[in-house]
């Protein structure tokens, strides 16, 4: 009981003591530094693990901080869906934090404490069971991803950064917005408690906790990226540096975690006159984003540029199927969630290792060149140290069409999986409603669209560019790439079990009955 | 001398909505004017609303404390909210760090472009 009890909370303290470590370890002793950021990052992966593990055989945990009962103070809950994610963003972190010893680390000061900063914003937004708290993570997580975003400067890093930054914070203006309306209707901030009094409330408090979810969905929905409040994405991923860029995967999903978790407790099944408020919204600015991400991907020039768009399909992807009120087709989505975010994080580090032999720029016009300004980057190569790998080429163009795969939802990998599932689920009912045709055509156009634009990209950088010399890739730099491909490898062989924990979590988010008992009572 | 207090506290509410709307109106305008220092002030007007809008939802009462007296078991109608000024304070801490933050940024993109215009180029004429 007694450590096992911790356990909660130490995918946020973890990452906390190893930013404040890496912080204060001065910059010239670089090698001790990466060397205790790495461990601790494989220690957060064991905790992650081990959190995965215990939900998985004893259901939803509840954290106490400080030990106060539930509505006064902050609770933190890990749930099946909240541990995968927790999961999910630390193998993120892991890959990043691996790739970028090669050299990106030494590109700029403390990258690794912004990125376990950032791991802890994302691990805390995903455990915490208090609106407000959620605000103060979310603000620590978009606090480090400014600095990462930032990372290695250059013109269009901090053109792109600048335009990201204010975003954010108009989006946090109405975070607090929302919050404190939520607090003046019900008087309350915990999510649980706010779910249980939302269900008898009254008409008048009703309108008000509607409006507040609505200012929320916007704030949300800006961080997730739904059309039209996603033009600031792609520009600042594709301006981002490669392990920020794969970093930054995990954060569209943290706003897709949200308006998942919060609109399935408030506005579920359960709640009577309000059920399935907004959810036009979400079928709708979902499906328009896949409709936006799909065009992006065709008409992007370059590959980072492409990564960015693939990352609105995915995330538009998830929006548009949660809205169906059926706990299959949720849980399809997330599945379908945890191997596309892996896979863009795989492409965005691969982007930068295929680029890395071009002559930047080599397939555009130069006047298109100057207004993407794709080629502000002059990283120092320092090719005496580490293994260079043969076959490089090989490799990955293999990698590239894996991950195209993988986005796009062809088989053999979990994307198809995941897809398929996605497909019949949206099919399971009869009759099929009119959107949910809607959605199926999107999906396979946008499976097309993937395909076509990763196929051209693919050509035009592996067989078309005979000028392009051959990159010197490093094995550590291929190894974060090979290992969250192996996840996606994995996540397909072991579908069944892992279908199995994410149709747990859907059950469970569809009937919040149980997390509310939970955490309200002791 | 009751009708006063209730006319006062009446009033109390209308000028604390219209300094909300005045500085979100204001906030709103130059967020969306085109020099970044005018972003930079349009988001501290903005944050300046939304921390007053937080203080405001707990219910605005004159002359109460918000921390309950020691001695003896506290009316609860007698004191004012503690959260929201609570909430209020950690808003003001975050929203001056990340405009602190902001401030870097813009200097930084006026050195590396050479100009304050947000899309870091001026418009053509």
């Amino acid at each position: 009981m007694s450590v096992l009890q911790h356990l909660v909370i130490l995918p946020i303290v973890l990452p906390l003591a190893a930013g404040a470590v890496t912080l204060v370890i001065d910059e010239r002793r670089l090698a001790a530094k990466a060397a205790i950021s790495v461990v601790l990052a494989v220690a957060l992966v064991a905790a992650a693990v081990a959190l995965v593990a215990l939900v998985a055989a004893e259901g939803t945990r509840i954290y106490r901080v400080g030990d106060w009962p539930a509505p006064f103070a902050i609770v933190l809950v890990a749930d099946r869906l909240s541990a995968a994610m927790v999961l999910l963003a630390s193998v993120l972190g892991l890959a990043c934090l691996v790739f970028a010893l090669a050299r990106w680390h030494r590109e700029g000061p403390r990258f690794h404490a912004l990125v376990h900063f950032l791991l802890m914003g994302v691990n805390g937004a995903f455990l915490t069971g208090d609106l407000f708290n959620l605000f103060v993570f979310v603000e620590a997580l978009l606090a480090a991803s400014y600095g990462l975003a930032l990372h290695g400067s250059g013109t269009p890093r901090v053109r792109a950064g600048l335009q990201y930054i204010v975003i954010n914070l108009v989006a946090s203006l109405l975070f607090l917005i929302g919050a404190s309306l939520i607090y003046g209707a019900t008087g309350t901030l915990n999510l649980a408690d706010l779910a249980a009094r939302f269900a008898t409330a009254g008409p008048g408090e009703r309108v008000l906790v509607e409006t507040a979810a609505a200012i929320l969905g916007i704030a949300f929905l800006t961080k997730a990226g739904m059309w039209p409040l996603c033009f600031w994405l792609p520009d600042t991923y594709s301006a981002a540096s490669a392990p920020s860029g794969a970093l930054f995967a995990i954060l569209t999903k943290v706003g897709v975690y949200i308006v998942l978790r919060i609109w399935l407790l408030l506005f579920g099944g359960g709640s009577g006159a309000s059920a399935g408020f907004g959810a036009v919204w979400l079928a709708v600015g979902g499906m328009a984003t896949i409709a936006f991400g799909m065009l992006g991907v065709l008409a992007s020039q370059n590959l980072a540029r492409l990564a960015g768009y693939s990352v609105l399909v995915s995330s538009g992807t998830v929006l548009a199927v949660v809205s169906q009120p059926d706990a299959a087709v949720t849980s399809a989505a997330l599945y379908y969630l945890v191997g596309s975010t892996l896979a863009l994080a795989a492409l965005f580090l691969l982007v930068e290792l295929v680029e890395r032999g071009r002559n930047p720029g080599a397939d555009l016009l130069a006047v298109t060149a100057e207004a993407f300004a794709a080629n502000a980057e002059t990283v120092e190569e320092d090719d005496e140290t580490g293994v260079a790998i043969p076959a490089t080429m090989a490799l990955l163009a293999v990698s590239f069409v894996l991950c195209a795969l993988m986005i796009a939802g062809l088989p053999p990998l979990a994307g198809f999986v995941g897809k398929f599932t996605l497909l019949g689920a949206l099919l399971a009912p009869t009759p099929v409603s009119g959107v949910a045709w809607a959605m199926l055509v999107l999906l396979l156009l946008s499976g097309l669209t993937v395909v076509i634009g990763m196929g051209r990209a693919g050509v035009r950088r592996f067989w078309a560019s005979p000028e392009a010399t051959v990159p010197r890739v490093r094995v550590i730099e291929m190894a974060p790439v090979a290992l969250l491909l192996a996840l996606c490898a994995a996540m397909t062989i072991e579908a069944n079990p892992v279908m199995r924990y994410f149709g747990a979590a859907a059950q469970a988010l569809h009937a919040p009955r149980d997390y509310i008992d939970a955490v309200l009572t002791r | 001398m009751a009708e006063l207090r209730a006319w006062g506290s009446e009033l109390n509410e209308i000028v604390i909505a219209c300094a909300i709307g005045v500085l979100t109106a204001s906030g709103v305008w130059l967020v969306l004017r085109p020099r970044t220092f005018q972003v930079a002030i349009g988001l501290s007007l903005c944050s300046y609303a939304v921390n007053l809008f937080i203080f405001a939802v707990g219910g605005l009462r004159v002359g109460a404390a918000p921390i309950v007296a020691a001695s003896g078991a506290a009316n609860p109608a007698a004191f004012a909210d503690p959260l929201p000024q609570a909430l209020a304070l950690t808003a003001i801490v975050i929203g001056f760090a990340t405009t602190a933050l902001l401030l870097v940024v813009l200097l930084a993109a006026r050195g590396l472009t050479g100009t304050d215009h947000v899309d870091g180029q001026e418009p053509e004429r």
